[in-house]
């Protein structure tokens, strides 16, 4: 049987009413300024760091992304951890919260589809994490001008571009799973606390948890132990596993993209490295190569999530 | 009532909403004609929302047909919701917006133009009475304020149909006049409309037919008076207030009278088949008792309500008597 009219019809509206929503809420101002002070933080010890080795360093506005200097870590690992938190505090109540507000079958009973609802907060949500990462980017690069005083190249500008492309779709693959919990729990609290824990299970406790489990899969042969390498099987599965969490696919793209020199993200052979010149950078076409499986993730990872929210939603009762 | 096929707006055939095992609504069949105004009535969970929603396509139909202005609005929801107007259950508005702004939002998912839109808004905000509180935000508006608001957006939408899900509920006596007020200006002007609720005595006030759901059925369907003539078996209240020796048998031996009940010393209830109040008078005046009042009442939608269920859990359970 099929659906009369396009499922499109009101997507702008609701998209362009969610966005305003988003970006005079109290709830955004507070995310914002988290992640900027934090950003700020690390780039100012970044800088500081930096200022001293200018002359040696081709891709110094890159450093500028990944240098970390103890206590605090690198800007891009602060993203890898707060984007996720942004994501949540922007989707966990998309759907719940308009049951709870009584507002869904008014708005419901208005000529659209239930699709035009879900796609326009998707859409509003994205639109917005992607100007704060945005204006965070355009952050650093001034910042990087004012302190550093060396203009950044061509392919730097490509580097972090890529990099702003990518850390939208993370933050994708978080609002669709935020989203998805609005449509599953009934209480936007519920969903805001099952979405906190993932994050804080796949960010904290799953790079602990993932060699684990490896070495339970595939326990480490003491002969590789005695030379002081890691088993190649247990490493593999390592890998495998710690991709499981989109804060390690990203944060194996950020490598990537961001450290020009990087030749692969996972354990390569010696005769594989035979003929390259170690040290040397990677045209930039080559390092998106090395890091597009990890973007394909996450964007599968988004689009999952998300047909699973719709599905869930399309079945859903509209009555409070 | 005559009917042809092009004034039926809303039909309903057999239709049946399950649960799993449970029938919610259970082969429900009715037809509202246009510019008819109709009331569901039941208790809370009798299935007149789930009906509702089936008539907007917001709920899967697990049997029968409805077709809404000759569309189904399974298979062609937008085309129903464009001509249909909802207010729902304790209706909720974005709190932090405005009155208009609210308008707005939903008046653009209706797709209309800009400058359509203003006008359309201004002109129901001043029919439902809230022109000024216009540009305050909804959270400051009370129960009966957010019921008119949500009225207006039946106004915007222009809607053929307007569906009003318990809009009466949790409202006090002065704004469900208003709101009652309200549903005659759309009823006057040639819209159907479709009034679910529990409150008896106001749906008797502005519907011409009413259906009466029990358990996911309608038990009973029509106009109040065919109603009471059904149930009650009489068409008249007649009440008395005066004071005589004997009054109530004497009044009991008018005929045509089919019942008298003492509610006072003085003030008896007579049901009969006709107007039989120039008999109650002559009735007193031979009892040289003193009237005082007389009054007729059209038979209530609460005393039909009442006997029939009396009635029903009488034939089914015997021994439990609802009081």
């Amino acid at each position: 049987m099929r659906r009369e009219g396009s499922p499109f019809q009101g997507v702008g509206a609701v998209a362009v009413k969610e966005l305003t929503d988003n970006l005079s809420s109290a709830r955004m101002f507070v995310l914002e300024w988290l992640i900027v002070l934090t950003a700020l933080a690390a780039l100012y010890s970044a800088i500081d760091s930096l200022r001293r080795t200018t002359a040696q360093d081709p891709f110094l506005l890159l450093r500028l992304f990944t240098v970390n200097h103890a206590p605090l870590p690198s800007f891009v690992a602060i993203l890898g951890f707060l984007i996720p938190l942004m994501a949540i505090g922007l989707g966990f109540d998309a759907i719940n919260g308009e049951h709870n507000r009584r507002t869904l079958s008014r708005i419901l009973a208005q000529p659209i589809y239930r699709d035009a609802l879900l796609i326009g907060k998707f859409l509003a949500g994205l639109v917005t994490l992607a100007m704060s990462l945005a204006a965070l980017w355009l952050m650093v690069v001034g910042l990087g001008l004012i302190f550093l005083g060396v203009p950044p190249g061509g392919e730097e500008i490509a580097r972090s571009l890529a990099f702003l492309v990518i850390a939208v779709f993370y933050a994708g693959v978080w609002l669709a799973l935020a989203m998805l919990l609005s449509i599953v729990f009934r209480s936007s609290a519920t969903a805001a606390l099952v979405a906190l824990g993932i994050w804080l299970f796949l960010t904290i406790l799953w790079p602990m948890l993932a060699p684990a489990i490896a070495q339970m899969i595939a326990p480490p042969d003491p002969r590789y132990a005695l030379l002081g390498l890691e088993t190649p099987d247990t490493a593999m599965w390592a890998q495998m596993l710690s991709r499981i969490s989109p804060n390690h696919l990203f944060s194996e793209a950020m490598v990537g993209v961001l450290s020009p020199t990087t030749r692969t993200l996972g354990p390569v052979f010696l005769e594989q490295l035979r003929g390259a010149v170690m040290g040397a950078p990677l045209p930039l076409g080559q390092s998106l190569i090395i890091v597009w499986p990890q973007t394909v993730g996450l964007i599968a990872g988004t689009i999952v999530l998300f047909v699973i929210g719709y599905v869930a939603f399309q079945r859903q009762e509209v009555r409070a | 009532m005559t009917e042809t096929e092009n004034d039926i707006v809303i039909a309903a055939r057999d239709l049946t909403r399950r649960y799993g095992e449970v029938s919610v609504v259970d082969c429900v069949t009715f037809d509202i004609a246009k510019g008819e105004t109709f009331g569901l009535l039941g208790p809370n969970g009798a299935g007149k929302t789930t009906t509702i929603l089936m008539m907007l396509g917001l709920t899967e139909i697990s049997g029968g047909t409805i077709r809404v202005l000759g569309s189904d609005p399974a298979r062609a929801p937008l085309r129903v919701k464009r001509r249909v107007g909802y207010l729902p259950d304790s209706v909720g508005f974005y709190d932090h917006l405005t009155a208009v702004e609210n308008l707005a939002y939903t008046s653009k998912l209706m797709g209309l133009r800009p400058a359509e839109r203003a006008r359309r808004i201004t002109a129901a905000l001043a029919r439902v009475r809230l022109s000024d509180v216009a540009d305050k935000r909804v959270a400051t508006f009370s129960r009966g304020m957010r019921q008119r608001l949500g009225l207006a957006e039946i106004i915007v939408k222009q809607a053929e149909i307007a569906i009003l899900d318990e809009p009466t509920s949790g409202l006090d006596p002065q704004s469900t006049i208003e709101f009652l007020g309200l549903i005659g200006e759309l009823k006057a002007e040639g819209v159907t409309v479709l009034l679910s609720s529990h409150m008896l005595d106001q749906v008797q006030r502005v519907c011409n037919r009413v259906a009466l759901f029990q358990s996911g059925r309608i038990v009973l369907m029509g106009a109040v008076a065919d109603l009471a003539r059904q149930v009650l078996g009489a068409g008249f209240v007649v009440e008395v207030e005066a004071d005589g020796n004997g009054l109530d048998r004497r009044l009991a031996a008018i005929p045509g009278v089919t019942g008298v009940e003492t509610l006072a010393a003085d003030r008896f209830r007579m049901t009969a088949d006709r107007d039989v109040r120039p008999d109650a008078a002559r009735a007193v005046v031979a009892a040289n008792g003193s009237l005082r009042r007389l009054s007729v009442d059209e038979p209530s939608l609460e005393a039909i309500y009442a006997r029939y269920f009396q009635s029903r859990s009488g034939e089914t359970q015997g021994a439990r008597h609802a009081a």
